[in-house]
């Protein structure tokens, strides 16, 4: 693996493009940069096209014959399916306004990473085959033939995009590079071209409904082994159910918090609140995960993985789902999730039971996230809270780019930390709410072997907290999204050392006074509670 | 390269126009042929570009959300920024596409020592909004050459327009500050390495092209001072679908008309199409409402996904080891 230059050298970064014309400019992959190609086994899981071994920094890709009919039929299909699609390619009149918007294009200085031009190298290749212009023009309507050469370039750049949608914000036409970069790596998941790290999970995901491969037992037990910690934290013994039928409502949250922490202690902090509540639900292990790698493989794919969700909620008959801490599962929920497998006339309209609020405003999905859920809960005064617990932190909280670009969930979680902590404070205002930086390892980029992409990706999001940790000793970090639980860490770890990262639910559960508790010496974390500490040295 | 091609484009089709009708007394050409023509090209291909963005669906519904959802009673949600109904949807449209709303959130970011700040940018607002209300300004000023009698809204633009009152003819801003803010547009494209780095010669040939138009039309006011009553009649004439070519015009103005032309011509091929292109822009057109309302999606298809029977029979031995109840014992 190529070694991880220090953050004094990466953070010198050179925004000015070089002379040479970027046409001309083959490109280069940098180690750091690039993910490893799928395995063939994980594409005949799914039965996805041209599984075969490949290495993306080789000249002979193995690609089938025809790929360039492949690519451009593909292509001519997407372009009659998606109004997006087409209008993007051809509405954009480079203004610029989007340059330096791109967290990789802050972080790599790399002018492809220019949102504008990441587009560019599609258009390119849609203007010689779908236009007049470029068909007449040729180069000099900016058209050009699709060629290896420009293959590699548009998987390479495809895979330095997080599908984040910050540059669609500033755009005065709302181009979504998102949009065009889903449907890239949709033309190239026709070739067989997608990374090992995203293919993985999809695979996993198929047979055993989530990404890790978790199978039904070990879900079970895993969540079983995070009773036993609650129960040494807290002195209460929790019992979780799984495929119950007949459950009021299905719990699904991705599978990133049953496996590693921080995640887990988010978990905990969710399983504790419901307790708490007597709520009753369910976990189902097939649907044991929200997240939906497919969404970074094609659109197909995310609908067979999204399959689930709704024929579980059918089967165990509940009436409404409530949905963990997630941001792509969310992105997923509200932009697609209806449109695919609805109508959902076998649910009801969310209504909590405990305070008695009618989620109307989903009265179609059917489907509440846990933040707007909890914050319910504490508008009502039904949580018995002491913040106190949390003294030891100073929060500051990263709004996840899909929950923040794809939905708009901004005062929920905010609420619910103001009401968990005594210690909470913003970064700067370009860099939250709608104009959030990416963590820079979303879309399926969070491998190991790009890691100097991740940090470089990641720089943004991390000088903003380095901005916060400066000025109000910030040390921890918290969000609702489970690729930002496991991919800030590093990024912490990195750019920012003495930051941590949490779930909003850890911050939740650490605050919760439970009836029947023990006093709590510890956090979820299992650290002991400073202050407790510090009563006990003197 | 770009820009040079693009210039040297411009000032080729100034040459045409001059020569054809100095060197051949093309008038009737120039004035007459090329303008139909051009006009045509124009309403047919832009009605043709609407139509072929409006065949493709919009299978998901995509708004990028820039502000608070509609949640909880108590939750203030924006209304306009992140709109669950056609109404928020509605006056989103209007402040993007007069005010320009997503570029004025513009920044500028600054990398130093290693930190990177972002300060607020408006000149790409300012200098867009300006070429954009003056070219709209101008357009509806000339309705008075297609017009007869001249309608009281015309007028009343035209001494707005003229505020000023100096000069005579009355000197009318608008040209200016087309003139302006086009070559702040170009130079732009100039000066900036990364925005240099991204244009094509189709960015500089509409700035080139509406460059020259303005010049023209502000050269035919202000200095050459040519004969209106005569142009108007030409226009009239036009209009009318009775074209006729009266004697005294000046040659600049066939330069002005048919600069024109090409624009028109050339506006349904190019980017140009952004004008009618931004009413469709799914991210911004549509309101977040997917989960009160279902979207449909025209072209959804079955798809073969795992079902749960296939689940259990794969883990039933191992579910029912761990206690987890299963369908089929």
């Amino acid at each position: 693996m190529a070694k991880l230059p220090t953050p004094d050298e990466l953070s010198k970064i050179n925004y000015k493009p070089p002379e040479k014309r970027w046409v001309n400019t083959p490109a280069e992959f940098k180690d750091g940069f690039w993910c490893f190609g799928t395995r063939p086994k994980y594409l005949q899981a799914v039965d996805m096209p041209n599984p075969r071994e490949w290495k993306p920094i080789e000249d002979d890709w193995k690609l089938p014959e025809n790929w360039k009919e492949i690519f451009l039929e593909g292509f001519a299909e997407r372009l009659k399916k998606y109004r997006s699609f087409r209008l993007f390619m051809d509405i954009c009149v480079r203004c610029g306004a989007c340059a330096d918007k791109c967290h990789f294009f802050l972080g790599t200085g790399d002018p492809k990473n220019m949102p504008v031009l990441r587009a560019e190298l599609l258009r390119s290749v849609y203007r010689n085959y779908f236009t007049t212009s470029g068909k007449l023009l040729g180069k000099l309507a900016g058209a050009r033939e699709i060629t290896f050469d420009v293959l590699r370039e548009l998987w390479y750049y495809a895979f330095q995009c997080t599908e984040c949608r910050r540059c669609s914000v500033f755009c005065p036409y709302g181009i979504d590079t998102a949009e065009i970069t889903i449907i890239c790596r949709e033309l190239l998941n026709l070739l067989g071209l997608n990374t090992d790290w995203t293919m993985g999970p999809v695979a996993n995901c198929y047979r055993t409904g989530n990404h890790l491969g978790l199978e039904p037992h070990t879900i079970k037990s895993i969540i079983e082994s995070m009773v036993e910690d609650i129960e040494t934290i807290t002195g209460i013994k929790i019992e979780p159910t799984f495929n119950r039928k007949g459950a009021e409502i299905l719990f699904i949250t991705p599978s990133g918090d049953l496996f590693g922490d921080p995640g887990t202690y988010t978990c905990m902090g969710y399983m504790m609140l419901f307790h708490e509540l007597g709520l009753n639900y369910t976990w189902s292990t097939l649907a044991a995960e929200g997240g939906n790698f497919g969404l970074f493989t094609s659109n197909e794919m995310a609908k067979k993985l999204a399959y689930k969700i709704y024929a579980e909620a059918k089967r165990l008959k509940v009436k409404w789902i409530l949905g963990g801490e997630c941001g792509h599962m969310w992105r997923v929920w509200n932009q697609y999730l209806e449109t695919w497998h609805g109508p959902t006339d076998f649910l009801e309209t969310p209504v909590s039971p405990i305070t008695g609020t009618k989620f109307d405003y989903t009265s179609s999905l059917k489907a509440v996230h846990i933040a707007e859920f909890t914050a319910d809960l504490i508008k009502h005064g039904k949580l018995n809270l002491n913040p106190s617990r949390n003294d030891y932190l100073k929060v500051t909280f990263h709004d996840s780019c899909n929950t923040a670009r794809g939905m708009g969930i901004f005062e929920e979680p905010r609420h619910i930390i103001r009401n968990v902590c005594n210690h909470f404070y913003e970064m700067p205002e370009n860099t939250i709410r709608e104009q959030t930086f990416c963590c820079g390892s979303g879309s399926g980029l969070n491998a190991g072997e790009n890691m100097e992409l991740r940090m470089r990706g990641g720089f943004p999001r991390a000088n903003a907290v380095k901005h916060v940790h400066k000025h109000y000793g910030i040390n921890m970090l918290a969000n609702i999204c489970a690729i930002d639980r496991a991919a800030l860490k590093p990024l912490m770890d990195y750019w920012v050392p003495g930051v941590e990262v949490c779930g909003v639910h850890e911050l939740v559960g650490n605050a919760l006074v439970m009836k029947g508790e023990k006093e709590r010496t510890t956090t979820l974390r299992s650290e002991p509670l400073p202050e407790k500490e510090a009563k006990e040295n003197v | 390269m770009g820009a040079l091609f693009s210039f040297v484009m411009v000032i080729l089709l100034v040459l045409l126009a001059y020569a054809g009708i100095k060197a051949a007394n093309l008038q009737i050409f120039f004035g007459v042929v090329i303008p139909y023509a051009a006009i045509l090209t124009f309403l047919l291909g832009f009605v043709y570009r609407m139509l072929k963005w409006s065949t493709s669906p919009v299978p998901f519904r995509i708004p990028t959300t820039c502000g608070q959802q509609k949640s909880l009673p108590w939750v203030k949600q924006n209304k306009i920024e992140n709109p669950s109904t056609a109404l928020g949807a509605t006056v989103r449209m209007i402040l993007e596409v007069f005010l320009f709303r997503s570029l004025f959130r513009n920044t500028k970011a600054e990398l130093r020592d290693g930190r990177l700040g972002y300060g607020s940018s408006k000149w790409l607002w300012l200098g867009s909004l300006a070429f954009h209300v003056s070219f709209f300004t101008i357009s509806f000023r000339h309705l008075r050459l297609f017009l007869q009698p001249v309608p009281s809204p015309v007028h009343f633009v035209e001494t707005l327009d003229g505020f000023l009152q100096i000069g005579a003819p009355t000197f009318l801003i608008t040209g200016s500050i087309l003139l302006l803010a086009a070559l702040f547009l170009l130079l732009r494209r100039f000066l900036l390495p990364t925005i240099r780095y991204i244009s094509l010669p189709a960015d500089y040939f509409p700035l080139f092209l509406i460059i020259a138009i303005a010049s023209t039309g502000i050269l035919m006011r202000y200095f050459l001072k040519i004969d209106v009553v005569s142009v108007k009649e030409l226009t009239m004439g036009l209009v009318s679908l009775n074209p006729m070519i009266p004697e005294k015009i000046d040659v600049i103005f066939y330069i002005h008309l048919f600069l024109i032309s090409v624009l028109l011509a050339y506006f349904p091929f190019s980017k140009l199409m952004h004008m009618g292109g931004v009413f469709l822009s799914p991210t911004r057109n549509l309101s977040n409402n997917n989960r009160m309302v279902r979207h449909i999606n025209p072209w959804n298809y079955p798809v073969k996904a795992r079902t749960y029977e296939e689940y259990e029979d794969e883990f039933r031995e191992k579910m029912k080891n761990a206690g987890i109840p299963v369908e089929k014992e």
